[in-house]
């Protein structure tokens, strides 16, 4: 199968052409929302911080996800006072080579003018970007990430292992592959440091999972939501193992944190958990903030294995729905796009199914919606952190190189 | 496949399919009548476990027993605990008064 990729100028290449409307802070949440609306359009996506206070990670992964591949041009919407860098931000993506416009409510004539000129700059953005070059793509150019939520005591036998194969199979072909939330790698430190590709990659993985149980120790809670023990889920490390099958059986290449891309193919851990002091709150306070956090690392596409069954998606890049459990899938096979929970039945194998999640990707990847697309799922929350850069250790590759 | 070992040192079995109170279960070739309904994704002894013994799954600790179990015993937060960080319950968050 051919993938036709949207070519940017920095010669990575997109499988969507999305205009991103970005509120810079709450207060232009709603500008932004209604432009968004009123252009009515899938491929215009709503993306945006919260906060009025400045955030090196936050305009980072912005940063990131408006020279995302996937991104063809950016609209930013401010209310005019807040922290956010919109200078840096727009400078970003226009050195990018995207076409970006920027909003000042205070300066554009409140609510109602601004909507009306913002819907006029989608129209003119979503022009410039359907000029993006088409060319074709390679399995070996794809970013891939995987998350699994809603997990119960079926994830960690039928959906994630069944990703992992699929991950196996996509790192052989040179795609990068990328698994997270060291929070839910707790338990798991030592085996997964075995797989590193150097003893110096494997004391960092090893550290990345202490720094996140020290976290969440402090927190008061584990990565574990009640749904998780409803679904027979005891302990945060039997969580952790069921998860950990997610990243197939590849050898780990490299440590990568919120907005670094994998310079090369093949398997990433991303460490989504704060560097330095506890501060802010939970490392990340829902499953879409992981998927945001894979984004910015340049995943085109996730793979999200669930078992009580989430529903959600992501702007920017499509989320593939793998469903763990066999009575959850039958519950809501609309919101699904694969049924894992069928090997629990004996109605098929894992190598089967992770053949189906790899073509599936391939068949996303040129162009096909998945479900959580085609029902308008368009969810983004981006909040708070600190991080340090990732240590020397964390790519080896890029080191030796 | 009602019951599934994931690995051979498992202490416990995970359910690919409810049991029933009252249900008789082979487990290492005995017979054993379930003591209580357990749903899927959840886990029974797979032979007698005492207190402090470590519970494996996948091969792996995945924490504490807390109170002994019989065989065929659904086997959870009321009787085990993990040896990391607890967890927690809709029911009972953590942040109840004291």
């Amino acid at each position: 199968m051919s993938i036709q990729g949207y070519l940017r100028s920095d010669g990575r290449k997109g499988i969507r052409n999305v205009v991103a409307v970005a509120y810079l802070v709450e207060c232009a949440h709603h500008v932004a929302r209604t432009i968004v609306t009123r252009s009515d359009d899938p491929d215009v996506h709503l993306i945006g911080f919260p906060g009025c206070y400045p955030n090196a990670y936050a305009l980072k992964v912005m940063q990131a996800i408006g020279t995302h591949p996937n991104v063809g041009g950016v609209l930013l919407v401010s209310l005019g006072c807040e922290s956010f860098n919109r200078e840096a931000l727009a400078a970003t993506v226009a050195a990018s080579g995207r076409p970006v416009e920027t909003l000042i409510i205070q300066e554009s004539g409140g609510t109602a003018e601004t909507i009306r000129k913002g819907v006029e700059a989608v129209a003119r953005l979503k022009a410039q970007a359907a000029a993006t070059p088409r060319v074709s793509m390679a399995v070996s150019e794809l970013v891939i990430g995987t998350i699994c939520g809603g997990s119960d005591g079926t994830s960690g036998i039928t959906a994630n292992p069944a990703v992992g194969r699929a991950f196996d199979r996509l790192g052989a072909a040179g795609a990068a592959c990328v698994f997270e939330e060291t929070g839910e790698l707790v338990g798991c430190e030592k085996i997964m440091a075995s797989r590193a590709i150097t003893p110096e990659l494997g004391a960092e993985l090893e550290a990345s999972v202490r720094k996140a149980e020290a976290y969440y120790t402090v927190m008061g809670y584990g990565s574990f939501a009640p749904g998780n023990a409803e679904g027979g889920l005891t302990t945060q490390e039997e969580k952790s193992m069921g998860a950990y099958s997610k990243s197939g059986s590849a050898p780990i290449v490299g440590i990568l944190k919120p907005g670094d891309h994998p310079p090369t193919g093949g398997l990433y851990l991303l460490d989504v958990v704060p560097d330095g002091e506890v501060r802010y709150g939970f490392p990340n306070i829902s499953d879409n903030a992981e998927i945001v956090e894979l984004i910015a690392c340049g995943a085109h596409l996730t793979l999200f294995t669930t078992g009580r069954g989430s529903v959600v998606g992501s702007a920017i890049s499509p989320v593939i729905k793998v469903c763990a459990n066999p009575e959850t899938y039958r519950k809501l096979a609309g919101d699904m796009d694969i049924d894992a929970g069928r090997i629990m039945e004996g109605r098929g194998t894992l190598d089967e199914v992770g053949d189906e999640i790899f073509d599936l990707v391939l068949a996303v990847a040129g162009g096909q919606r998945t479900v959580s697309e085609a029902l308008g799922h368009q969810e983004f929350i981006l909040t708070y952190k600190a991080f340090d850069p990732i240590g020397p250790a964390c790519l080896p590759l890029r080191r030796a190189s | 496949m009602s019951m599934v070992l994931l690995h051979p040192d498992d202490n416990i079995l995970v359910l690919a399919a409810p049991i029933r109170a009252g249900q008789t279960l082979q487990i290492n070739g005995q017979s054993i009548v379930a003591a209580s309904d357990v749903a899927v994704g959840h886990k029974i002894a797979r032979r007698a476990l005492s207190i402090g013994e470590k519970v494996l799954k996948y091969g792996a600790p995945i924490g504490s027993m807390t109170a002994p179990a019989e065989p065929a015993e659904h086997v959870h937060m009321h009787n085990m605990k993990s040896d990391y960080i607890a967890s927690h319950t809709r029911q009972a968050t953590g942040e109840d008064p004291a």
